[in-house]
């Protein structure tokens, strides 16, 4: 018999907990992918962040710390610093990684830290019960912004990777998305170019991935991507933002 | 103890006064004695008031602060103004008399004035008023050599800064040479 | 006899963190720490060291973390207002179970204080190093030896415990130079680090640094367990003892307040009151014994500290109130005077006789 699919060996065997029709399985099982292609699994430590995403240190097979809310950036530092052969990622949802982590973000990009970052922004706190997110659009409706975010008294989103790559440290930023195959495709190509990267000595590496919160939006999962591609990827633009290689 | 050996060395920051006690303290080590240097610290990096609290002792030190100084060096006026009543009965003070026009006041006490300042200036060794200081307390304290005072001024002076240790034991001697 | 240097506290300290074998160092300026972090800016990079500015004290402790998750020993100091932001990632290496060198070279509190010297993180440092049920190892040293002494010792107690072992220092101790014996190598843990992330390289499973069990019977059986571990470090616990097999009057004292009293004891002997002095060189665990010991002898204890009280309740609670207890004290920055310890061991001299 020929195996024609299976799970990745950068997969555990462990049932995941995530919503039906959350993208946050499609992008794990594209780090995992990844990492099997790249034959990391056993060189790799991942970070895992607090949110939705908190418990994936039960389903990567490789080594795996979780960091408090926003930290995971400076742990891994930590970790690739004592250890620099290892391949070091965290994995973070937007608020962990874009409010209260936007500290330890920036200065890991800044110092060009050579670790990878895969962000998923699904612009809403999932883990907590859908509340805004930074990432938040203007207008969207959340649990603590019912009326619609309102820029006048919330502000606005951070666009992280537009941020990012203004700093001299981040060797490679990009916006993709997990909303179709096409999208889901270059998703992979861009993860595996951050880790690749890693891998090179080249410093930070972030992937942003557009991701869908079905459940906190409060719609079916079709129609949860269909809302990402008419919401979020208009005012986050997908495409490379930063890649020092291409420059040169 | 003795709190003779109980020094504070005042003056402006920049005098170097923190320099001065570290010397004291290193021909203390040297002569086979415990001590201790603690420095006022403060936002004030240069510029403000700098003090440095000197034991040199026989016994163990116990609290590293000097409440009443055995001896007060005074490198400008409000140090003397500042520090002048806690001196010990019987204490000495050493005033740098080209600084300071103020007289102490108190009569129990020995003072000795120096114009430590003027001398370093006239010798050519502007700003080492603070190694003439330090000759001038060796003097006092009557408890280390000259050979000890040089071997600690050059272990107080970085490697690479060697050059400046001629100028510094001139001042010394300027100091121990005074009456 | 080996021949001494002159030090800061706080070089003296550095230089024992790499003695010890520490090679990664994660710091944030504050005064009256700065030193620490200025010797390992200048020598980490000599002996291919890792010396990390971060952006701050949270950063800089979650760091610290993810290298001691890695399997290295590793260390970040900060002062008062900076061990605040320091308590998340206290109470996650607590619960992670990784070992940690943390340093608080005390300043005046609370808000942002002063930066003179300062004792007023005794309660912060031994009960609520952050949040849920945890302890910190806490060392005191009393001299620019012991911060050197200490702090090797602090690494060999975090590797073989687990835990975060933390120098609960002064300003003023981080700036007095004294002689220092620096000869001492620190011994490199013998204890083998099995569970360090270090890629699983297919030679065992992954490891896993975590401190999350949402299930609750789990998350308390590994309290229980973890304070199992926190009874025997208990037997740790040790003070420095001084003319107190006679002593009638005991001051309590640790750090440069110990030495203070020192001086008041050496006066109060002269006047004939029979005086002595304990110095808790371990502040957790507390020498509980020691002191309900010396409650046994001793009519009266006092206590001098730079804080409006703290550890005074860990006297009070060691000898189960059996013996008065006095408190003197500064705070905000000041000193106490041998004069003070001196009167205030007077007072009770005179008290107990009445």
């Amino acid at each position: 018999m020929t195996i024609v699919f299976e799970r990745p060996k950068a997969l555990t065997d462990v049932p995941m907990h995530y919503c039906p029709g959350c993208t946050h399985g499609i992008i794990h099982r594209l780090v995992a992918e990844v990492l099997d292609e790249l034959d990391l699994v056993e060189k790799a430590i991942g970070v895992a962040p607090v949110g939705c995403a908190v418990m994936n240190y039960d389903y990567f097979e490789c080594d795996m710390a979780q960091a408090a809310h926003g930290r995971a950036p400076a742990v891994a530092t930590g970790i690739k610093r004592a250890n620099p052969a290892n391949i070091v990622f965290t994995y973070q949802g937007d608020g962990d990684l874009a409010a209260i982590g936007t500290n330890e973000t920036v200065h890991a990009a800044a110092r060009g830290e050579n670790i990878t970052i895969i962000f998923v922004n699904n612009a809403i706190y999932g883990m907590t019960g859908g509340q805004m997110a930074p990432t938040t659009i203007p207008g969207q409706i959340t649990q603590t912004s019912p009326y619609g975010r309102d820029t006048k008294t919330a502000g606005f989103p951070l666009k992280i990777c537009e941020m990012l790559a203004t700093l001299d440290g981040t060797a490679y930023a990009e916006r993709v998305s997990a909303d179709g195959v096409k999208n889901v495709v270059n998703a992979k190509k861009a993860i595996k170019k951050a880790f690749e990267y890693q891998m090179a000595g080249r410093g930070f590496s972030i992937v942003e991935v557009l991701s869908t919160c079905p459940t906190n939006w409060g719609l079916e999962p079709v129609e949860a991507l269909g809302w990402l591609r008419q919401n979020l990827i208009p005012y986050y633009p997908l495409g490379v933002y930063k890649d020092k290689e291409a420059s040169r | 103890m003795s709190t003779a050996n109980e020094i504070v060395i005042a003056g402006f920051g920049g005098q170097g006064v923190l320099f001065a006690g570290k010397i004291l303290v290193y021909a203390g080590l040297l002569a086979g004695k415990e001590v201790s240097w603690l420095p006022s610290y403060g936002p004030e990096m240069r510029g403000g008031t700098a003090n440095i609290n000197v034991i040199i002792s026989d016994t163990p030190i116990g609290s590293p602060i000097i409440t009443n100084p055995g001896m007060l060096v005074a490198m400008n006026q409000p140090s003397l103004e500042k520090f002048e009543n806690d001196v010990q009965k019987n204490g000495l003070i050493i005033v740098d008399s080209s600084l300071i026009s103020l007289k102490v006041k108190r009569t129990d006490i020995k003072t000795c004035y120096i114009p430590a300042t003027k001398l370093a200036e006239d010798a050519e060794l502007k700003g080492l008023a603070n190694m003439v200081m330090v000759g001038k307390i060796a003097k006092e304290l009557g408890i280390f050599d000259l050979d000890i005072v040089k071997k600690a001024a050059s272990k107080s002076i970085p490697a690479r800064k060697q050059d400046l240790l001629a100028p510094n034991i001139k001042a010394i001697e300027i100091g121990l040479a005074y009456c | 006899m080996t021949e001494k240097v002159l030090m800061k506290g706080n070089e003296a300290l550095a230089e024992a963190a790499l003695r010890a074998g520490c090679r990664h160092f994660f710091g944030y300026p504050i005064t009256p720490q700065t030193e620490v972090a200025a010797y390992m800016a200048k020598r980490m990079p000599k002996i291919s060291g890792t010396y990390l500015q971060a952006e701050s004290e949270i950063a800089a402790i979650n760091m610290v973390l993810g290298a001691s998750a890695a399997g290295v020993r590793a260390m970040t100091s900060s002062s008062s207002p900076g061990i605040s932001l320091k308590s998340e990632g206290l109470s996650y290496l607590a619960g992670c179970d990784l070992p940690a060198v943390v340093v608080n070279i005390q300043r005046g509190g609370p808000g942002l204080g002063g930066i003179r010297p300062s004792q007023s993180d005794y309660f912060q440092a031994t009960r609520s190093g952050g949040h849920g049920d945890f302890h910190l190892i806490v060392l005191a040293p009393d001299t620019v030896q012991e911060m050197f002494d200490l702090t090797i010792e602090a690494f060999e107690l975090a590797d073989q415990y687990r835990m975060t072992a933390m120098i609960l220092g002064d300003g003023m101790l981080g700036q007095v130079m004294e002689p220092v014996d620096i000869s001492r190598e620190g011994t490199v843990s013998t204890v083998a680090k099995q569970w360090a992330l270090t890629g699983t390289k297919g030679t065992r499973k992954k490891n896993i640094i975590n401190s999350l069990y949402l299930n609750e019977e789990e998350l308390e059986m590994l309290n229980f367990k973890r304070f199992e571990k926190y009874a025997e470090v208990e037997k740790i616990a040790r003070t420095e003892e001084y003319f107190i097999d006679d002593a009638d009057v005991i001051v309590v004292a640790y750090g440069i307040c110990a030495r203070i009293a020192k001086n008041a004891i050496d006066e109060a002997r002269k006047k004939g009151i029979k005086a002595g002095l304990i110095r808790p060189v371990t502040l957790w665990p507390f020498p509980k014994l020691q002191l309900k010991a010396a409650a046994a002898k001793a009519k009266a204890f006092i206590v001098v500290e730079m804080s409006m009280g703290q550890m005074i309740e860990d006297v009070e609670l060691s000898i189960r109130c059996s013996r008065p207890v006095d408190l003197c004290n500064r705070t905000g920055g000041m000193v106490p005077t041998p004069d003070e310890v001196l009167a205030a061991i007077e007072k009770a001299a005179r008290a107990e006789r009445s």
